[in-house]
């Protein structure tokens, strides 16, 4: 359902990004271990669309359609989730108008009638439910005051509201508590584990790796993917670190 | 009178900023007077929405001892759209003003204000809001008066301004003239973009940049009616403001 090939990608004149490409599928999920500086968060917002990261070169095929002629809203409502790796802060907006918002305008660009007050607000406690976030997180604005973990749940939150056919999730595990991070991790499973949909999985560490178990694990460094293995490859650098085993 | 020779001009203080060449032929002395009796209260909420010309809004207001008075307004039209008020307020009494500017081309849209503080305990608070494209210019002039042996005056002013465009601009100018000693007198002014890093995390939940610019001008100009306690009012003048962004987008 993902199709990157030979992807180049610039920001500010430099190149980040250097001939990277992956194949995912649906049903599929695919870990991306590497380095600091790698280039993984440069890679999920490559493919949000983010302005400022200017691609060189190479295509992304999403659901058959060309991802990067899309704007950036577009590949949300094509059903392109991304979680961030520091959710940014919206004073002003609370959770509940920002994500009923968002959510009626990816369904207007469906064809979907929007959904109502009362309906969302049910959505909303569902999902909040199943990530163990208090509902008086999401009246609160958006990230403002939360703690870093608090963040990263409330864009787990976020997913299972907006339902999306495939997400890239850049590090949603760091910051997370080892109770939290169990939740993500089944939250992760219960909204994205499905024969249509895919993840990218963006991590440093194996632990999330043992709640939502991966297809593939790919090892980015320097801008490109360097070794792709299964599962047991998580468990391989862990042990072993980058340098000896993508060297 | 000849209605040209009394033109005010950019030297006067109060019109530093503003369209002076937009005031041929608008009527200068219409001041509106409003008394709030002791120990009562007063809201007015006033809209300048549609005009292409001058639009001025005048107010001479005087509150009673222990009185209340609050105004909010919304400024979204008129080649020079101004709310000009003059305050004076008695012991114990509060001024609250909570003011939006909108526009864009070659508009100037501004707030003019002087609150005397001219008896002990009174307080003021206003608070003003900016967004401007275009060539379109926001004004505030605010000035705090305190006289002598006014104690205990809690006087505050806030402005802050957001430029959609280049070419837009805010201009915010408090003057305080205290002649008390127990006086706490606090303002504050800003001038910002949009945060194009909240935008991108806005799309990436599927919000249009039309949208998330204006959810976000809705945050910034929500801080001007916090104050207003009438839920249906606030979102009337709220609903006044974002109509006029939505036709400019
Ligand atoms: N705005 C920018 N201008 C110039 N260089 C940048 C910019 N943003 C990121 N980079 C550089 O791009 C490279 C890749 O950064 P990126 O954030 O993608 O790494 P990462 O793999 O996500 O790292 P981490 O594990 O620390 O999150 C880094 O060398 C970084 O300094
Ligand atoms: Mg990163």
């Amino acid at each position: 359902m993902l199709k990157i090939d030979n992807l180049q990608a610039e920001i500010g004149g430099t190149r980040i990004l250097n001939g990277l490409s992956l194949e995912v599928n649906a049903g599929e999920v695919h870990a991306i271990m590497g380095p600091n500086g790698a280039g993984k968060s440069t890679l999920a917002y490559v493919l949000g669309g983010r302005p400022g990261y200017e691609v060189t070169g190479g295509s992304v095929e999403f659901l058959g359609r060309d991802l990067l002629e899309m704007e950036p809203h577009e590949r949300a409502a094509a059903g392109l989730f991304l979680g961030f790796q520091y959710p940014v802060e919206i004073p002003g907006v609370s959770n509940v108008q920002f994500l009923r918002e968002a959510l009626n305008a990816q369904r207007q660009v469906r064809g979907e009638e929007p959904l109502s007050g009362g309906d969302f607000l049910k959505l909303a406690k569902e999902k909040a439910g199943l990530l163990k976030l208090d509902m008086d997180m999401l009246k609160r604005h958006v990230n403002v005051g939360f703690s870093g973990g608090e963040k990263k749940r409330a864009e787990m939150v976020q997913m299972g509201i907006l339902d999306p056919q495939f997400a890239v999730l850049d590090e949603t595990d760091s910051g997370l508590d080892i109770d939290a991070l169990r939740v993500v991790g089944e939250g992760i499973n219960a909204i994205m584990r499905a024969p249509e949909k895919g993840v990218l999985l963006i991590t440093h560490y194996q632990r999330l790796l043992d709640y939502v178990k991966p297809d593939y694990v790919h090892i980015l460094s320097k801008g490109r993917i360097v070794k792709t293995g299964g599962p047991e490859l998580a468990q391989q650098l862990e042990r072993e670190g980058y340098e000896a085993v993508a060297a | 009178m000849n209605a040209l020779t009394t033109l005010p001009t950019r030297k006067d203080e109060a019109w530093r900023y503003s369209a002076v060449e937009a005031l041929v032929g608008a009527d200068l002395d219409a001041w509106r007077a409003i008394d709030v009796p002791a120990g009562e209260s007063y809201r007015e909420c006033l809209t300048i929405e549609d005009s292409e010309s001058t639009e001025l809004r005048r107010l001479r207001v005087s509150v009673g001892e222990g009185a209340r008075c609050e105004l909010f307004a919304v400024i979204a039209a008129g080649k020079l759209g101004r709310v000009e008020v003059e305050v004076r307020l008695a012991r114990g009494a509060h001024f609250e003003l909570g003011g939006v500017t909108l526009g864009g081309r070659d508009t100037v849209r501004e707030f003019v204000t002087r609150v005397i503080h001219a008896e002990p305990e009174a307080t003021s608070n206003q608070v003003i809001r900016a967004v401007h494209w275009g060539k379109g210019t926001g004004n505030f002039l605010g000035q705090i008066d305190v006289v002598r042996d006014a104690q205990k005056t809690d006087a505050a002013q806030s402005f802050k301004g957001l430029l959609l465009e280049k070419g837009a601009s805010v201009n915010a100018v408090p003057q305080l003239e205290i002649f008390a000693d127990d006086v706490k007198c606090a303002h504050g002014a800003s001038v910002g973009q949009l945060d194009e890093t909240a935008r991108f995390y806005m799309a990436a939940r599927g919000l249009s940049p039309e949208l998330s610019r204006r959810l976000l001008v809705q945050a910034f100009i929500g801080d001007a009616f916090v104050a207003l306690d009438d839920e249906a009012e606030r979102e009337r003048l709220m609903g006044i403001a974002l109509a006029k962004l939505d036709l400019h987008l």
